[in-house]
């Protein structure tokens, strides 16, 4: 009788504890995630910093260009090492970004090491079935986290489309468990005048990026926290 | 706006991007868009039009109208906007800006058929400031009709500096 007592304690206090443990880890978990929202945003102090891995995250077409032209007129002692990545079907992206960097007056033996250039899945192409996007987009989310695993950027530009959302999302849970801090920079395209884009309203709704600028004076009046930095173009 | 005339050939230039855009390349060779380009002393009409399916019917202007000519793609597409002297284009940022960068009279013709037809809202802002014309496949001739290249205003190109001195200023890096 006695034993099944102690059994039964035992029980209850080994299904206590567990549980008890499961809601500190919540708790802790809600902590750190609402401490890194409140970090976000925040500035660095003045004069702390050397340069930062730097991971450049190219769209295809017109958002290429305005990042080429973002990147023109950046320091780029700055801002290295550089990891550039592009959609696996956007041929064209890198090829202007090697030649955007071989125009740069660096040395080149110091550019080989600090410069990469990477291709990127996508979770779903314009007009692909659902059914097989559930398989692509495991696939996907996979390699995006093998490459920021590898890359452990300090710094992440982008600018839409939705190539980025995958890599911020996983820039955040790395601030969240303390693999990396990271400063995440998103720039609207030029051709949102009234509306965010879908990847942009992502961002700023879920206080991804750190800093989140527009290109019309429209968007800042309905997004307050967004800078207004006229076109980039 | 400058005129890219030479040897008294006036080029209009239509580029679609790397999409189709059937409904714009149809709406130039139309006959009153083509009269109406004549009249207002262009000689040469250049289309590039991508994936599209339509070939319009060539001509080599010998008879004094209008020359017509395609092709799908190029990579010097920067080329053929600086020899025209007008170009119509489609709503894409990129064709816009590096139109309206190399100082060429612009229509944009938007393509009512994409589904998130974002790109109208470039297009309109710009007209809004008078730095070119913006149009839809059936209102082009209209549009050719009723405009004015002297009251356009030469877009100012943008750079990404505040965004620079933005991204410096946070990440503790003292001002230039």
């Amino acid at each position: 009788m006695e034993e099944h007592h102690c059994c039964f304690y035992s029980k209850m206090l080994s299904r206590f504890s567990i549980s008890s443990f499961m809601l500190s880890l919540v708790i802790v978990l809600v902590v750190r995630v609402l401490y890194v929202m409140y970090q976000c945003g925040k500035p660095f102090p003045k004069g702390a910093s050397r340069s930062f891995t730097t991971l450049i995250v190219l769209g295809s077409g017109g958002h290429t260009a305005e990042m080429l032209s973002l990147l023109s007129v950046l320091r780029m002692d700055r801002f290295t090492p550089r990891f550039y990545i592009a959609a696996a079907t956007d041929n064209m992206s890198l090829h202007k970004a090697r030649s955007f960097e071989d125009s740069l007056a660096d040395k080149p033996a110091v550019k080989e090491d600090s410069l990469q250039f990477t291709q990127i899945y996508r979770s779903r192409e314009v007009g692909q079935s659902y059914v097989t996007s559930v398989w692509t987009t495991i696939l996907a989310t996979v390699h995006a986290l093998w490459l920021m695993i590898r890359i452990r950027p300090q710094v992440i530009l982008c600018n839409g489309p939705g190539t980025c959302i995958p890599l911020c999302v996983i820039a955040f849970l790395f601030k969240v468990v303390g693999i990396r801090w990271s400063s995440i920079f998103y720039v609207e395209s030029v051709a949102r005048v009234k509306k965010l884009s879908l990847s942009g309203l992502l961002l700023y709704r879920l206080r991804l990026a750190d800093q989140f600028f527009v290109q019309w004076p429209q968007l800042q009046n309905k997004y307050p926290r967004a800078h207004y930095v006229g076109c980039l173009m | 706006m400058e005129d890219g005339e030479n040897d008294g050939k006036r080029l209009v230039f239509v580029t679609v991007g790397t999409t189709s855009f059937d409904a714009l390349v149809k709406a130039v060779v139309s006959q009153n868009v083509k009269e109406e380009l004549h009249k207002r002393g262009y000689t040469h009409l250049l289309i590039q039009m991508g994936r599209g399916i339509y070939s319009p019917p060539k001509c080599d202007g010998a008879d004094g109208s209008l020359a017509v000519d395609y092709f799908t793609f190029s990579s010097s597409i920067a080329d053929y906007i600086r020899s025209a002297s007008l170009v119509i284009s489609h709503a894409g940022s990129g064709s816009i800006f590096e139109t309206l960068k190399l100082g060429k009279p612009l229509i944009v013709v938007v393509n009512e058929d994409l589904m998130d037809n974002h790109q109208c809202e470039l297009a309109e802002e710009l007209e809004e400031r008078k730095h070119l014309y913006c149009a839809r496949p059936h209102s082009l001739h209209q549009t050719l009709t009723k405009m004015e290249l002297d009251s356009l205003v030469r877009y100012t190109p943008g750079d990404g500096t505040p965004v620079a001195r933005i991204i410096d200023r946070f990440l503790g890096f003292p001002d230039d």
